[in-house]
């Protein structure tokens, strides 16, 4: 504890200034902020482009690559998928893959684990459902399509095709030099 | 100066000149019939306007967009929040004292609009009322508010509405005595009661004739109408929401319009007093005033934008320790000019030695008045057992 | 005429779980005089998941997306403790690469949470969200980095046993030298907009006092300790990871109010830029992940991991039995333990100061209740 002097002279010191110099500094920053520009976007007009590494709402799953291993229904820390396979010719194949996303809280381990590539996230995130049943994924609907693209997630070769990630720090950052920055 | 007028004139006192030719102001049914509605339609645009230009300006201090759906750039915000607000259900909480419940929104929302009676709206004279105790009526009527909000708080049964209410009676009591000395600064030199004859009495504006008052009567209204940072009524981080937590539906936009009414009507009033209300060059006269209007809002929500509110200790602190006597010393300073500054060409001097005078008596106050600690010594439960 | 005698009743008001300022759903049940806190008695277990319990059910790797559900303003540091702590209990080695990356992205959690920390405090002193909006613009830079690094904003689950999930991409490392650049320029913003402000000096000063003694008595850690003058931080006083290869101050409060709080705050996000800064420089190329195999069997025993998180000293203690499973984890709540000073620094103050000195204690919920 600080002795009893102390303190008071740290008191009569602050008190020294006059009411309103602090406030008015305060304003003057605000005022800066009126001024310039705004950080948000107005939604759906302006849509922001998501990580490469995006972990989103849906799951693409190849069913060429898959062989029914489950290693990702093992991965899963919930148990959420569900792989029933057939023994086919020469081959396992998959008779249900089922991913119910309703409790899937998109660790993405399920997508590490895989060790054919054959599950991929997903980049979409506007996929709000009227009833839960809707978001069990069943493997007819996680086949890539138009509106369903993988994400690159544990997938550089995915990763590097895909747009680069809109960043509030190039568009909100103080103006700076263009310098050469090293990669390490 | 305007002359004092005399106690035998009529109460609709109209000031024709400010008028057009076809004015029947013979007849005062019909100059009230229109007034009134003119009045009333004024405040409530004005209300739909200040909810729109706070609501944009208050996003752009915080870096967003703000409301910008409903219509063009969002301007019919406002009116959509209303048809949303009137088809919700009217909830009341089964302990609440239901007449009383009911009649606190309109209780708070009347005397908002009734302070547009007195005043100049619309050029010379052209207003509803020009009393000759205008400044008194206004008094009477803006502190009128607080009771619409303690019923509010007293009716819901929930302590919050009580603490709320509470608050507001304590503070709203309190800052009505410098709210009247800072406007006698500016009675004592116009030497009316009148709206208009303290407009008329404007060739400088009183806020440099009267730099102190202006910022005095800035700061209690602030608290009487409970914006930052006096909004203690309303504190959502303490409080919820204050007196109206438990309104919903059309009684809430009722207080919401209360509110922002009280805001236009703080406006107005301190643009009539310190800013020379309708005067203005080329525009007409209204235009005048809604600008001066939008100037001390855009002040009021450029500090909600910025400050934190004072807790209630320090409010009462400051209203009390120095906000009354820096009004008090005003009101003697400005006796003392008016008694012997030759009025006339040379009064413009009075403004850096009036300003100084502020600065001054400021510097003094931020010096000696500290509105810290508050803690209090209590006995908990246990010790009171024991 | 025969004196009556006045006096006042105190009142009960349930303060939460749904209340605007209860950072989630906490709970007080706070007996008031007037406006006077006469007592306060803290409720809580609104958002038990019982994560312990799950946790023993999970394989090491799988409790990882757990523990970003605890305090979820700073999931890296919640990923940090709990993989430091198996990867002590397994004696797995962690290659110099990875240590590095989570000094960077440990401390840009840590500013970002003490940005949401000091913006939330200044929001219940009463100010209108500007602060708080300031704040959450470069709390959003960062979270766009982790986001840019994992793929997610929130639940990072980045941290592995022995390493890091992902290399940096390419333009990962402009974007933070950037950040680290322009970063003291906006807490300088912040401290014109708040820390000398009459009215915030008027509400914080002396405001909720916390004595040395009682901080220590009650272990309190992190900032909130700090701010008592107590100069304690693990980073150096107990050094994990690599944090003896940095320069570093650790700023140390003289009254242990609410301000001396804040301004700690603000300290220690200038102190995590220097130390990224550092970092930005010394970091070398190669392995960011350890080869492990894929379900980690520590052997049998005990461990217990801790590290300074931006709210104080978050510690996992793990049981192993030598199978792919946890036999028992806990988790060590830096706020809660903060939160049991509550009573004493409130009682005597009136209802907002009880807001904002809750506030300042800075707590999660979902690591009080976990």
């Amino acid at each position: 504890m600080k002795s009893e002097p102390e303190q008071k002279s740290k008191r009569s010191k602050d008190k020294k200034r006059v009411f309103g110099a602090g406030i008015a500094r305060g304003l003057r920053v605000t005022m800066k902020g009126l001024l310039g520009r705004a950080i948000t976007t107005s939604y759906p007009e302006h849509k922001l482009v998501v990580s490469k590494r995006f972990r989103g709402n849906e799951f693409v799953w190849y069913p060429a690559r898959c062989t029914g291993c489950s290693t990702c229904a093992k991965s899963c820390p919930h148990g959420n998928i569900e792989v029933v396979t057939r023994r086919g010719n020469n081959a396992y194949e998959v008779e249900k893959f089922e991913i119910d996303t309703g409790r899937c809280m998109f660790c993405g381990l399920c997508v590490e684990s895989c060790p054919y590539d054959a599950l991929c996230l997903g980049r979409g995130y506007e996929l709000a459902k009227y009833r839960r049943g809707d978001l069990v994924l069943e493997k007819e609907a996680m086949q890539e399509s138009e509106k369903r693209k993988p994400s690159g997630y544990f997938r550089p070769k995915i990763e590097k095709t895909l747009p680069a990630q809109t960043l509030l720090i190039e568009r909100a950052g103080r103006k700076s030099r263009k310098k050469k920055e090293s990669v390490p | 100066m305007a002359p004092i007028q005399s106690a035998e004139q009529t109460v609709l006192a109209i000031r024709p000149e400010g008028l057009p030719a076809f004015w029947p102001a013979d007849n005062p049914w019909l100059h009230a019939l229109v007034f009134i509605v003119a009045s009333i339609a004024f405040a409530l645009v004005m209300v739909i306007v200040f909810i729109y230009v706070e609501r944009r300006g208050v996003a752009r201090f915080q870096l967003r967009l703000g409301p910008n759906r409903a219509g063009p750039e969002g301007v019919l915000q406002a009116v959509a929040d209303l048809i949303k607000l009137l088809l919700k259900e009217d909830i009341v909480p089964r302990l609440a004292d239901k007449v009383v419940h009911l009649l606190a929104p309109i209780v708070a929302t009347v005397p908002a609009f009734m302070v547009f009676a007195v005043v100049p709206l619309w050029g010379d004279g052209a207003m509803l009322a020009d009393l000759n105790a205008g400044v008194l009526y206004f008094i009477a009527i803006s502190s009128f508010g607080v009771v619409g909000v303690f019923m509010a708080g007293w009716a819901s049964s929930n302590k919050y509405s009580l603490i709320s209410a509470m608050r507001g009676v304590a503070q709203m009591v309190s800052y009505e005595i410098p709210l009247v000395m800072a406007l006698l600064g500016v009675v004592v030199f116009a030497g009316t009661l009148s709206l208009n004859g303290i407009v008329d009495a404007q060739s400088i504006p009183f806020a440099l004739l009267q730099p102190l008052a202006a910022v005095i009567y800035f700061l209690a209204m602030s608290a009487e109408i409970n914006r930052t940072p006096f909004d203690l009524l309303e504190a959502e981080s303490e409080i919820i929401a204050g007196y109206h937590t438990e309104y919903s539906g059309m009684k809430f936009a009722l207080f919401y319009v209360a509110e922002y009414g009280h805001a236009v009507a703080g406006a107005a009033i301190f643009a009539t007093f310190f800013l020379g209300g309708w005067k203005g060059p080329v525009l007409p006269p209204v235009l005048w005033l809604v600008i001066k209007m939008l100037v001390v809002f855009f002040v009021g929500f450029w500090a909600r934008a910025t400050l934190p509110r004072l807790r209630v200790d320090q409010v009462m602190g400051l209203g009390w320790k120095a906000l009354l006597p820096l009004a008090v010393i005003n009101v003697l300073i400005a006796a003392v000019e008016v008694l012997f500054w030759p009025s006339g060409t040379t009064q413009w001097l009075l403004v850096p030695i009036n300003i100084a005078i502020g600065a001054l008596l400021v510097f003094l106050w931020s010096r000696t008045v500290s509105l810290r600690g508050g803690r209090v010594e209590v006995r908990t439960r246990a010790e009171v057992k024991a | 005429m025969e004196a009556t005698e006045t006096r006042t009743e105190p009142f009960v008001i349930n303060l939460g779980p749904h209340h605007p300022s209860t950072h989630g759903v906490f709970r007080m049940r706070v007996t008031f005089d007037g406006e006077v806190v006469v007592d306060v008695e803290p409720m809580f277990g609104y958002l038990h998941r019982g994560i312990e319990k799950l946790a023993e059910g999970r394989t090491y790797t799988q409790i990882i997306p757990l523990t970003d559900r605890l305090d979820y303003l700073a999931s890296m540091t919640n990923n940090w403790g709990y993989v430091m702590a198996v990867e002590k209990l397994a004696g797995v080695p962690v290659p110099e690469r990875a240590e590095y990356l989570r000094v960077i992205v440990g401390e840009m959690m840590r500013i970002s949470s003490h940005l949401l920390a000091t913006g939330f405090l200044i929001n219940e002193l009463g100010a209108f969200f500007t602060p708080l909006m300031y704040m959450y613009r470069e709390r959003e830079k960062i979270l766009d980095l982790f986001d840019m690094l994992c793929g997610q904003r929130l639940t990072y689950n980045y941290m592995r046993v022995g390493g890091v999930s992902h290399d940096p991409p390419p333009e990962f490392w402009p974007a933070v030298k950037r950040f680290v650049r322009e970063m003291p320029g906006y807490i300088d913003e912040y401290e014109g907009l708040v820390t000398t402000n009459e009215i915030v000096l008027a509400r914080t000063k002396d405001v909720g006092v916390l004595s040395k003694e009682l901080a220590i008595n009650a272990s309190a850690s992190g900032p909130f300790l700090r701010a008592t003058g107590v100069d304690w931080d693990l980073r150096r006083d107990d050094t994990y990871s690599i944090y003896d290869r940095f320069k570093f101050d650790i700023p140390v409060g003289t009254n242990g109010d609410v301000f001396d709080r804040y301004m700690c705050r603000i300290q220690e996000m200038r102190q995590c830029c220097r130390i990224i800064e550092q970092a930005l420089q010394q970091i070398p190329r190669g392995e960011f992940r350890a080869r492990l195999p894929h379900l980690v069997r520590p052997p049998a025993g005990e461990v217990y991991g801790h590290i300074e998180a931006p709210r104080g000293e978050l510690g996992f203690y793990l049981v192993s039995d030598n199978s792919i499973a946890p036999y028992r984890f806990h988790v060590r709540p830096s706020t809660m333990i903060n939160l049991t000073t509550l009573r004493d620094l409130t009682i005597g103050w009136k209802l907002a100061d009880l807001i904002v000195i809750f506030g300042s204690i800075d707590v999660v919920l979902g690591e009080i209740d976990r």
